[in-house]
C-alpha cells in the first residue's frame, strides 16, 4: 500500500469560486499552470483542487468576472507559537518525499528590518528644505576604484588634469539590477530589463546564465556575471559588458551555489548554458579555483588581462559573520566594486533552510564593511553596492546613507512585472511568464510590458529619491553617500545603533 | 562708539566681513568692527569673532597658538603637551578688557612655538612636516584636554572670539589695538549648536581662517571623509569642516585654489556635460575624487590665509555676499551695507556668481613667510600617502 | 516742504516709527538720507506717498507696502518689494537676491543688474498685475514658481559683460504669467515646460506701454531699448508636472 502523503492532507489555499459572477468561460483553466481548475465535460462544471493551488493568484487576476477568490485556506491547526503551520507542513513534505525543502525568492522569516527602524531628516528653517521638480537635484554616480587625490597641470593658461582617471562606469541613478540569471527569468524579463536600464543611465546583470545573443546590443549597460559553474563563459560573453562580475555567493543562499531546476532547462537554456536538456544546472559552491582569498586576486587579474584592462571586476558576495574583513580582502584583491547581498536577497530556487536561516541582513552588513574599509584608509579604492531586501526608494536613500556607493534591485523588479511572490520559481510553472522558459508561458509578459513596468518602477523611484534628498537640504546624492546624520534609530538596541553609527531619535 | 541705538534681537542669519590690502600694509581694527557691527542684525549675540593676518611682527616665524582653556588645570594639560612636544619662544595672557556683559570668560592664552622634532630628523625637515607636525598637535590637544582647544595655530595671525556681540567681544579682545593687512569678522546666530566660546567664528586650522555664513547639510559625510586624513571635528560646529576640508584640498593635496573651491561647490552636470572635452574630463574627476567633500546646503564663506583673502558662495547663492573694491583695499560682506559704511564710495561693487571664487592674493613677497595657491602645488602623489601619523617623533629614542 | 529725515542716526525701526509719524501727521513727500543697511523701511505702509531715498537700503525694501512710491539713489539689498501689493520702487542702481518675492500688484524698476531668485511665485488677478523691469542681467531661478505678471528682462545696463543674460533654471515652475527678455536666451537654460515665443501685437502694445514708463524713470531712450528682438516666455500647459504622480 502506498504510503499516505501528509503534505497533500491539508492545501495552503482555499480557492471560492462565486458562482454568480462565473460565466464558465474556462479562462482559469487554461491560466493555470498548475493544473487546478480543471473543466468537468460530464457535469459541465468547473472544479478546483486546492492542494495544487500555490497562491500565485493568475486565474484570479485574470478572471473577467472576477469571480475567483483565492484565500488562504481557513482549516486551521490549534495554535501553537513554537510548531506553526509552516513548521508542521514541513516536516510532512520531508518525511513524505525525503529531500531539502526547496524555495525561492527571499528570507521570509520575521526577523527585524533595519530599514523600517531608521527615519530621515529633513530641513526646517535652519536649512532649507530643496525642491526638485524647479531646482537642481542630482543623482548621477560613479561606480570604480577613485583616486585619492588629482594632479593637475596648467598648460595654455587652462588647468587639466595629468593623470587621467581610471575607467569608471557613470550611472544617471543609484539603482541597479541584481543578477538574475536566463533560465531563472525568462529572456523576455532580461530584454525588459536590458532596455530598461539602457533608457535610464544604469545598469542590469545577466546572472549566472549566460547572455542570449539578442542581448549584446545592449552592452553598454550591462554586467556579465562569472559564477563558480561559468556558464556560457567565452571571451566575447567577458567583452560583451562594461563590467565583470565575479560570483562568490548569494545572500540567499550563502554557501552553495546557484541552482536552475532541470524543469526549467529548456532548449534555449541549454543552448546558452551548453548543458543537457533537463538537466539540473548546479553550479559549484566555491570557484574551484578560488580556496582562499590570494586566488581571488588570481581570478580577478585573469578576467582584467582577459579583457585587456578595459573591464570593470566587481566581486559579489553574501553578507555573513566576518562580512567586513571578507570585504577588505577583496578590495585589497583589487576587485572595483564589492557586491553584498544580504540576508533577504532573492533566488530562483533556495533550501530553506539557506534562504531563511543563512547570512546577515544588508544594513548591518554594510555600516559595517563601510566602517572597516574607512578605518583602513582604502574605502575609496572601490564602490560599494548594497542588494537584498530593497523594497522602495525610502530603503534606497537609507543604504546610501549607511555607505553604500548604489544598490541592486532584484525581487522588486520582478514584482514590477507581475509577480505575485508565491515562492514557486523553482517548479518552473510561473504562469506570470517570469520565472519559466516554457515557451507559452512566457508568451503572456511580452518584453514590452516587462521594460514599460521596471522602467515605470525606477522613474518613479528616482523621483522619490530626489524629493527626500532635497526635503534633507542634499542636492546632489555625494553629500548622501555615508551621512550617518541623516539617520535616526527608532526602536534599535545601543548595539545595534554602534553597529549603523546611527543615533537614536530624539539625540 | 559704532552701536545703533539700540539692541532689539531679530530673526535673522549670521553675517560675515573681510577686508584685504593686496600690498600688506596693515590696517587698524576699528575698521573691520564697524563693517561687522553693521550686520548687527544677523547675529542673536550668541558668538562673535574676529580674525587678523600680520598681527605678530615681532615672532613672525613662530606659530602662535591661541589657547582657550576653561580653567588652569586644563591649561597646564595644554602647557605641558607644548613642553613636550614645541620650543616655545614665547608666551603671555591674551590682552582682554573687562566688559560688563561678557560672565565666565575661559582663560587665553597666546604660545609662540616651533614643533621638536627628534635632531636627526631636523635635519630634513620642511615647511609640509612642520605644518603637518602642528596640526597633528592641535588635533591631539582639541581631543585629548578636556576643557582646552586650541582655536588658531597659524603664523603671524591670530582668531579672537566668543560669546557676545561682535562689539562686546571686540572691547573684550581689545581689537582695536591691533593691526592687521587681512581681516575677517563674524556675527554669529547659531542655528543648530548652543553659543559656546569654542563655537563661535572664525574656526581655523594652521593659518586658514573661515568666516561662514549658511549651514552645511552634508557635514556627516565631510566628517567622516576627513577622519580619513587625520582631522578631528571637535568643535560641535558644521563649520569647521570647511577649514579643514581647505587644508586637505589645498595645502596638502595641492589642488589649485580655484580648483579647490570648485570641488566645495563644483558646477552642476548638466553644466559640466556642455563643456569642452579637457575641462569636462577635469571637472567630472574633481566631482568623483572629492565627491565627500562637496558643501551641500546654503553657505556664503571668506577665507583667509598668510597671502590672500577668498570668498565663495554655494552653487544656487542662498546666502549673500557682496564684494567691492578701492584702491588697494578689496571688501567683502554679507551686506553691501556694511562695506559703504567704511567705503562709502567704492570704485567697484559687485555680486560674485554662484559657486565662483572670489580670489584677492597680495601682491608678491609683501608680507614674510607668504604662501600663493593659486597655482597649485603639483606632487607626486601615491596612493595612501598623505596620511597623518598621529605619533609624534619622540624627542630621544628611549 | 517735504518731510526730511536723516537715517543714519537712527536703528530701522525708529525710522519706520517716524516715517509713520510723519505720514499720519498728513505728509505725502519724504527724502531719507543716510540710509546704509536699514531693514523693512516702509514695511506694511498702506498710503499714497512718494519718498526719496539716498544710500543703501538693506533687507526687505518696502515688504507688504500698499501705495508708496520709493526712489531710491542707491543699490538695494536683498528681498526689496517682498510680497508687495501696491505702489512702486524706482532703483538707481542694483539689486539684491530674491527681489519681487510673492509680489502682488505695483512695479519695481532697477536700472542695472539683479541677483538671484528675483521674481519668485509673483501673482495676478484680472487687471491687478505686478511688474518687474530689469535693466540689466539676472541670476539664477529669474521667476520661479511664477504664476502671473510681467517681467521684463533688458540685459542692457550691466558691469557683468562675460555672463549670459539670464541664468540658468529660468522661469522654472512656471505657470502663470509673462517673462519678456530682451535678445537671445539658451533654451537649456528654461525651466521644466516653457519654450520662447516671438511676440505678438497685443504683446508689443503692452511691453510699449511698461517700457515708456521705465524708460522716463531713468532717462533712457524708448527707441534704442526696442532696437532688438524680444522673446516672450510662457508655460504651455499649466500643470508641468501633472503627470508625476502615482494615485
Amino acid at each position: 500500500m502506498a504510503s499516505p502523503q501528509f503534505s497533500s492532507f491539508y492545501p495552503d489555499f482555499l480557492v471560492q469560486r462565486i458562482w454568480e459572477r462565473c460565466i464558465k468561460c474556462k479562462r482559469c483553466v487554461k491560466e493555470c499552470s498548475y493544473g487546478v481548475h480543471v473543466w468537468d465535460e460530464k457535469k459541465k462544471t468547473l472544479l478546483a483542487n486546492d492542494s495544487k493551488c500555490v497562491g500565485c493568484h493568475r486565474c484570479e487576476a485574470m478572471c473577467p468576472t472576477k469571480a475567483l477568490v483565492i484565500s488562504r485556506h481557513p482549516s486551521d491547526f490549534r495554535e501553537h507559537a513554537l510548531w506553526t503551520p509552516w513548521h508542521i507542513k514541513n516536516i510532512y513534505k520531508q518525511a513524505d518525499q525525503g529531500g531539502v525543502l526547496l524555495t525561492s525568492t527571499g528570507c521570509a522569516q520575521p526577523y527585524k528590518n533595519y530599514f523600517d527602524h531608521l527615519v530621515l531628516d529633513a530641513c526646517q528653517v535652519t536649512n532649507p528644505p530643496i525642491d526638485p521638480l524647479r531646482e537642481p537635484m542630482e543623482l548621477r554616480t560613479f561606480i570604480g576604484p577613485k583616486p585619492e587625490s588629482l594632479e593637475i597641470e596648467r598648460v595654455n593658461g587652462k588647468f587639466r588634469l595629468k593623470k587621467k582617471l581610471p575607467p569608471l562606469i557613470q550611472l544617471e541613478v543609484p539603482i541597479m539590477f541584481a543578477a538574475m540569471s536566463y533560465g531563472a527569468i525568462s529572456l523576455h524579463v532580461h530584454q525588459g530589463l536590458a532596455r530598461a536600464a539602457r533608457d535610464l543611465g544604469t545598469l542590469y546583470n545577466t546572472g549566472e546564465g549566460g547572455l542570449h545573443a539578442s542581448l549584446y546590443e545592449y552592452g553598454s549597460n550591462t554586467i556579465v556575471q562569472c559564477a563558480s559553474g561559468r556558464f556560457g563563459l567565452h571571451v566575447d560573453y567577458l567583452n560583451a559588458g562594461v563590467a565583470i562580475e565575479i560570483k562568490i555567493g548569494q545572500g540567499a543562499k550563502p554557501g552553495i551555489g546557484g541552482h536552475l531546476p532541470g524543469e526549467k532547462v529548456t532548449e534555449e537554456i541549454s543552448k546558452t548554458r551548453m548543458i543537457p536538456v533537463g538537466s539540473d544546472a548546479l553550479s559549484p559552491a566555491p570557484h574551484h579555483d578560488i580556496y582562499s582569498i590570494e586566488d581571488l586576486r588570481g581570478l580577478i587579474f585573469a578576467l582584467k588581462e582577459a579583457t585587456e584592462y578595459k573591464k570593470l571586476v566587481f566581486v559579489k558576495i553574501s553578507a555573513v559573520h566576518n562580512v567586513a574583513a571578507i570585504a577588505s580582502g577583496i578590495v585589497r584583491a583589487g576587485a572595483d566594486a564589492v557586491v553584498i547581498d544580504g540576508l533577504k536577497g532573492g533566488t530562483g530556487a533556495a533550501p530553506v533552510m539557506f534562504r531563511d536561516y543563512i547570512g546577515i541582513p544588508i544594513e548591518l552588513a554594510i555600516s559595517a564593511v563601510d566602517k572597516r574599509l574607512r578605518e583602513e584608509g582604502i574605502r575609496h579604492r572601490a564602490s560599494i553596492i548594497a542588494s537584498g531586501g530593497i523594497r522602495n526608494s525610502a530603503d534606497v536613500v537609507k543604504a546610501i546613507a549607511l555607505g553604500a556607493d548604489a544598490v541592486y534591485i532584484g525581487t522588486a523588479a520582478l514584482i514590477a512585472v507581475g509577480c505575485t511572490m508565491c515562492q514557486r520559481c523553482y517548479t518552473g510553472k510561473c504562469p506570470w511568464g517570469i520565472a519559466t522558459n516554457n515557451p507559452e508561458l512566457i508568451k503572456r509578459l511580452p518584453p514590452d510590458v516587462a521594460y514599460e513596468k521596471i522602467y515605470n518602477l525606477v522613474k518613479g523611484w528616482a523621483l522619490e529619491i530626489k524629493e527626500m534628498l532635497g526635503a534633507m537640504g542634499i542636492n546632489s546624492i555625494e553629500s548622501l553617500k555615508g551621512n550617518r546624520d541623516k539617520l535616526r534609530a527608532v526602536g534599535l538596541t545601543e548595539k545595534e545603533m554602534e553597529i549603523l553609527e546611527a543615533k537614536h531619535a530624539g539625540e | 562708539m559704532w552701536l545703533l541705538n539700540e539692541k532689539i534681537k531679530e530673526m535673522s542669519g549670521c553675517g560675515i566681513a573681510g577686508i584685504i590690502n593686496v600690498k600688506g600694509e596693515l590696517v587698524p581694527g576699528d575698521l573691520i568692527i564697524k563693517s561687522i557691527c553693521c550686520q548687527y542684525e544677523r547675529g542673536n549675540g550668541l558668538g562673535a569673532g574676529f580674525a587678523a593676518y600680520g598681527i605678530y611682527p615681532e615672532h613672525k616665524d613662530y606659530y602662535a597658538l591661541h589657547v582657550m582653556a576653561q580653567d588652569k588645570s586644563a591649561l597646564e594639560k595644554v602647557e605641558e603637551i607644548l613642553a613636550h612636544k614645541t620650543f616655545v619662544n614665547y608666551k603671555e595672557p591674551i590682552p582682554t578688557k573687562k566688559v560688563k556683559t561678557i560672565k565666565n570668560a575661559p582663560l587665553f592664552i597666546r604660545y609662540f612655538v616651533k614643533p621638536k622634532f627628534d635632531e636627526g630628523y631636523q635635519m630634513v625637515c620642511g615647511e609640509d612636516e612642520e605644518d603637518n607636525y602642528i596640526v597633528s598637535l592641535v588635533m591631539d590637544i582639541n581631543e585629548k584636554v578636556e576643557g582646552a582647544y586650541v582655536i588658531s595655530s597659524g603664523k603671524n595671525m591670530g582668531v579672537f572670539k566668543g560669546v557676545g556681540f561682535p562689539d562686546e567681544i571686540a572691547e573684550f579682545f581689545r581689537i582695536d589695538e591691533y593691526k592687521a593687512f587681512i581681516w575677517t569678522a563674524h556675527n554669529r546666530f547659531p542655528t543648530n549648536t548652543p553659543g559656546w566660546w569654542g563655537g563661535a567664528h572664525p574656526f581655523t586650522i594652521l593659518d586658514w581662517s573661515i568666516v561662514h555664513n549658511g549651514e552645511i547639510s552634508s557635514y556627516g559625510t565631510n566628517k567622516r571623509y576627513l577622519e580619513l586624513f587625520g582631522y578631528k571635528c571637535t568643535l560641535l560646529t558644521d563649520t569647521e569642516v570647511v577649514a579643514y576640508l581647505l587644508d586637505l584640498l589645498i595645502r596638502r593635496h595641492g589642488l589649485p585654489l580655484q580648483l579647490a573651491c570648485k570641488a566645495l561647490a563644483p558646477p552642476f552636470w548638466m553644466e559640466i556635460d556642455e563643456m569642452e572635452e579637457e575641462e569636462r574630463e577635469l571637472y567630472t574627476a574633481i566631482r568623483v575624487v572629492y565627491g565627500s567633500a562637496v558643501l551641500n546646503g546654503p553657505f556664503a564663506i571668506l577665507f583667509a590665509y598668510n597671502g590672500g583673502l577668498v570668498g565663495l558662495n554655494d552653487r544656487v547663492k542662498l546666502r549673500p555676499l557682496v564684494c567691492a573694491k578701492k584702491g588697494d583695499f578689496y571688501y567683502m560682506a554679507s551686506e553691501e551695507a556694511a562695506i559703504r559704511t567704511i567705503c562709502p564710495d567704492p570704485e567697484k561693487v559687485w555680486a560674485p556668481k554662484a559657486g565662483e571664487p572670489v580670489i584677492v592674493e597680495l601682491e608678491k613677497g609683501v608680507i614674510p613667510n607668504q604662501r600663493s595657491y593659486i597655482e597649485g602645488r603639483p606632487k607626486e602623489v601615491e596612493e595612501d600617502a598623505l596620511r597623518i601619523k598621529c605619533q609624534y617623533i619622540p624627542l630621544q629614542s628611549s | 516742504m517735504p518731510f526730511e529725515l536723516n537715517a543714519s542716526i537712527y536703528h530701522y525701526s525708529q525710522v519706520n516709527n517716524l516715517i509713520r509719524e510723519a505720514i499720519a501727521k498728513g505728509e505725502k513727500e519724504l527724502i531719507l538720507t543716510g540710509v546704509n543697511g536699514h531693514r523693512y523701511l516702509f514695511a506694511g505702509v498702506s498710503a499714497e506717498v512718494r519718498a526719496k531715498i539716498y544710500g543703501t537700503p538693506g533687507l526687505d525694501l518696502g515688504c507688504f507696502m500698499r501705495g508708496p512710491r520709493l526712489e531710491v539713489f542707491g543699490n538695494v539689498q536683498d528681498g526689496a518689494g517682498n510680497t508687495m501689493d501696491e505702489g512702486k520702487i524706482v532703483v538707481h542702481g542694483m539689486g539684491g537676491d530674491v527681489i519681487g518675492y510673492a509680489m502682488r500688484g505695483g512695479k519695481i524698476h532697477i536700472y542695472g543688474d539683479v541677483g538671484y531668485r528675483v521674481g519668485i511665485h509673483m501673482k495676478s488677478y484680472q487687471d491687478k498685475v505686478p511688474v518687474i523691469i530689469i535693466g540689466g542681467k539676472a541670476g539664477d531661478f529669474l521667476g520661479e514658481y511664477m504664476a502671473g505678471g510681467v517681467i521684463i528682462l533688458l540685459g542692457m545696463n550691466t558691469i557683468y559683460p562675460e555672463r549670459p543674460i539670464a541664468g540658468i533654471y529660468l522661469g522654472t515652475g512656471m505657470h502663470g504669467g509673462k517673462i519678456y527678455v530682451r535678445g537671445k536666451v539658451k533654451e537649456s537654460y528654461l525651466g521644466l515646460g516653457l519654450k520662447p515665443y516671438p511676440l505678438d501685437a497685443d504683446d508689443e502694445k503692452e511691453l510699449e506701454r511698461l517700457l515708456k514708463e521705465y524708460c522716463d524713470d531713468f532717462q533712457m531712450d524708448l527707441s534704442e531699448v526696442l532696437k532688438e528682438d524680444f522673446l516672450k516666455i510662457i508655460p504651455y500647459t499649466h500643470r508641468p508636472y501633472g503627470k508625476i504622480y502615482a494615485y
